[in-house]
């Protein structure tokens, strides 16, 4: 056992380090500049740093040269990305695209719709979102209702998408639609690539939670898709969704502050009955159960690097992470601001430590244990699929879609 | 990076597994939990210093085979996905350590080669009685080379041939070795949770005892003694989760109610999914230990802490929900569940309570961060 770098890898992560310290400011004790900015001028600075890194050949280095990237291991994208993460730069906007659609375009687009599509992503010339997600079809994605028929060489779309991160800044996106009713319902669907620009997509922003708009609806009235963007075969829409999703970006940065070195620097300076929260034994017990949950988190991706920098697969161990992160993110939030007792609601970031982080986390972070699998959706697949206890017992599956219930 | 075992280690991990399925299936800490007269798997404990594992830390110079920490851990975990009931913890993670840490060189060469060879039982006591023991409230003395007071419980105390004393002398607390045969030793052994794991109840009355390390020192070397046992008890807690988890999913995937197996409900899944977030916790938490442990980093106490915290966790949410899962028939003598619920609270008050250890680890972070 050994947490160094080998000599190549610590000579790329020294590179790395220096380039950034050159390019970027150190994060600080605040909200990072994503969360400071609202989403248009976040974009600008976005599109600029991705530009940026993309030219100093940075940005997604593990790819092929021929999709714009520089062909090298794995292991160097997450070096960089841990280094990254050491700094406050603009992010947010490129994941879904770089982490999602890029993949998914080159498995299954042409080879001239890749070299047109995927280099411009990469610089963040052009960001891409994801159309799955429908207001009757969240965590059941597969019983999903926006409808395409065909039209000569074109498909028609109509219909409604929900959730959609960045649609109204994206330039292109992927989309499922159902091409057969009639058919069950993992059957009847069909994969897309489209314009965002199309005439008959209307895109209104969801207000959340917590006062920002990071997510839209997105309208479909019959909207023209030509059918040279079908990625897969029509019927074979499902098993491109699932291909996507499978290739969710391997998560190994810490997780969002505030976290339990937050706590215990708030915890040093609020006072409890006279005394430092530090001394108390409630908090203190509080603090180190955050702790094993962080340190357990960033040991187990240190498994999951040891497997990739090995050249094997990972084990399900990195699983865990969301249900773990999205939770503890939420508890940690809540409990800062009781640390601050009855001035804990206030939320001006210039009346409170940490500029008003533990209060504005509190309100996203139920968010994150939604985004992206609900927890009890993580759990159905820790279940299933890593502990291999029997799947659900499905009403829906074999019948034809027009017939499934749907309460409505 | 390389975050895991060579795969030497995990050769000897299997086949420490291979060796303990066939030697210790659980009718073996069962028949040990049911009969006062055996305070231990006797023959089981032979083997196991036939396969000279109880030196595999101890340097050659001791008489051990020297291999290291690791490999150490990776039979510590077996041993508790076993539940086995053998005085291995009390032997090698606490009298061992403390030798090795404290012992003078003519003290490590009279008793490291019997421990390696398993001639000699060690322990250490500590406790003595309910509430948390600290340097300030110990009662035993140490006066003249003569231990006075009552240590309870003490791990293996009815059957071990020596044990390591927190006791307090005119500097403080010191550590002292007494031979538990000698005049002015009287034991006996005591009920608990887990009756597959011996207890003993020890006064002593005058007996004759050596200083181990510095007098006044004490206090601090048991601390650096149950730093490096917290990773290894850690280990074995691991172990039983795990070995709860496997049990409960076997069940799950069997037991059919309202003409399914109960495994394809979601309030099944759930727990089972969270037992297994636990595991992998303790499991990454433990590994860092293992490591910290393995190389005398300056993390340890730290890292000890997380892994000794997360381990108390996981074992216990692990065999309490193993219970729940098998319903009725879990809550039976006849079923082993309560084997791994027992060990699970005896594991995880040795060398100190998961409050104890919180708090160890918040101390640690704050002179990390000074």
């Amino acid at each position: 056992m050994d947490f160094n770098d080998t000599p190549e890898q610590a000579a790329f992560r020294g590179e790395v380090r220096a380039w950034l310290a050159d390019n970027a400011e150190p994060r600080k004790d605040r909200p990072s500049v994503s969360r400071r900015l609202d989403a248009e001028e976040g974009l600008i600075l976005a599109k600029k740093w991705q530009n940026v890194k993309a030219e100093a050949g940075y940005a997604c280095r593990h790819w092929p040269v021929e999709h714009g990237g520089q062909g090298r291991p794995m292991i160097e994208t997450i070096i960089y990305d841990q280094e990254e993460a050491s700094f406050d730069v603009p992010t947010g906007f490129f994941g879904i695209g770089l982490g999602m659609c890029g993949p998914i375009m080159a498995k299954y687009a042409t080879e001239e719709q890749q070299a047109r599509y995927i280099p411009p992503m990469i610089r963040g010339q052009e960001v891409w979102c994801q159309l799955f997600s429908e207001p009757a079809a969240g965590s059941d994605v597969a019983g999903l209702r926006t409808r395409c028929h065909r039209d000569g060489d074109d498909w028609v779309v109509n219909g409604q998408k929900v959730w959609t991160s960045g649609a109204h800044y994206s330039d292109y996106g992927i989309l499922v639609a159902r091409h057969d009713s009639s058919l069950p319902k993992h059957k009847g669907l069909t994969f897309f690539f489209i314009d965002m620009k199309s005439p008959g997509i209307d895109i209104k922003p969801i207000k959340q939670i917590n006062g920002g708009s990071n997510f839209n609806e997105v309208f479909f009235t019959n909207v023209r898709v030509p059918d040279s963007q079908r990625l897969g075969a029509i019927g074979e829409g499902w098993q491109v969704a699932i291909a996507t999703l499978m290739n969710e970006r391997l998560a190994v940065g810490d997780a969002p502050p505030p976290d339990f070195r937050e706590v215990m620097k708030l915890a040093a300076s609020c006072l409890l009955d006279g005394k430092p929260a530090l001394e108390d034994s409630a908090v203190r017990e509080k603090i180190a159960d955050w702790y094993v949950e962080s340190m357990g988190m960033k040991h187990t991706k240190a498994r999951t690097l040891t497997a990739l920098s090995q050249g094997r697969i990972p084990g399900p161990e990195n699983s865990i992470g969301k249900v773990i992160s999205a939770s503890k993110l939420q508890n940690v939030s809540s409990f800062g601001a009781d640390l601050m007792d009855m001035g804990g609601v206030v939320t001006d970031p210039s009346l409170m430590p940490a500029a008003a982080l533990f209060q504005q986390s509190y309100l996203y972070s139920p968010g994150l244990r939604i985004a992206g699998g609900t927890d009890e959706i993580l759990r159905n697949i820790i279940a299933e699929r890593v502990l291999g206890l029997p799947g659900e017992i499905r009403v829906d599956r074999d019948v034809p879609y027009s017939d499934i219930p749907t309460g409505s | 990076m390389n975050f895991d075992f060579s795969d030497a280690q995990k050769a000897l991990k299997q086949q420490t597994r291979g060796f303990l399925r066939a030697a210790c299936d659980t009718t073996v800490p069962r028949r040990v939990l049911e009969n006062a007269d055996e305070p231990y798997a006797g023959e089981l404990w032979q083997q196991i210093c036939a396969n000279e594992s109880l030196g595999i830390a101890i340097p050659e110079e001791y008489g051990g085979i020297g291999f290291g920490y690791l490999e150490l851990c990776v039979v510590a975990e077996e041993l508790g996905r076993a539940i086995a009931p053998v005085p291995f913890s009390s032997s090698v993670y606490l009298a061992t350590e403390a030798v090795l840490l404290g012992g003078s060189e003519d003290q490590k060469q009279a008793l490291l080669p019997k421990l390696a060879a398993g001639e000699a039982i060690g322990t250490f006591a500590l406790s003595e009685g309910p509430g948390q023991a600290t340097e300030a409230n110990l009662q035993t003395t140490l006066k003249n080379g003569r231990l006075s007071g009552t240590k309870v419980p003490v791990p293996d105390g009815d059957v071990a041939d020596f044990c390591v004393v927190v006791a307090r002398d005119g500097n403080g607390a010191s550590l002292a070795v007494v031979d538990l045969g000698a005049d002015g030793v009287s034991r006996e052994q005591v009920d608990t949770l887990d009756p597959s794991r011996s207890n003993a109840r020890i006064t002593f009355d005058g007996a004759e005892a050596e200083l181990l390390g510095e007098s006044g020192q004490g206090w601090q070397l048991k601390n650096r003694v149950f730093d490096r046992a917290a990773v290894l008890f850690a280990m074995e807690q691991l172990g039983g989760a795990d070995a709860c988890l496997e049990m409960a999913i076997g069940y799950a995937k069997g037991r059919y109610a309202f003409g399914r197996p109960i495994g394809s409900f979601q309030a099944i899944k759930h727990k089972l999914a969270d037992m297994y977030i636990k595991n992998e916790l303790a499991r990454a938490n433990c590994y860092y230990g293992a490591w910290a442990l393995s190389t005398d980093a300056p993390e340890l106490p730290v890292a000890a802490a997380a892994a000794r915290v997360a381990a108390i966790q996981a074992f216990h949410f692990a065999s309490k929900e193993n219970i729940q899962t098998h319903g009725g028939i879990g809550f039976t003598w006849e079923s082993d569940c309560h084997l791994y619920y027992r060990r699970a609270k005896l594991l995880a008050l040795s060398i100190g309570s998961e409050r104890v250890w919180k708090d160890r680890l918040v101390s640690g972070l704050q002179e990390e961060a000074a």
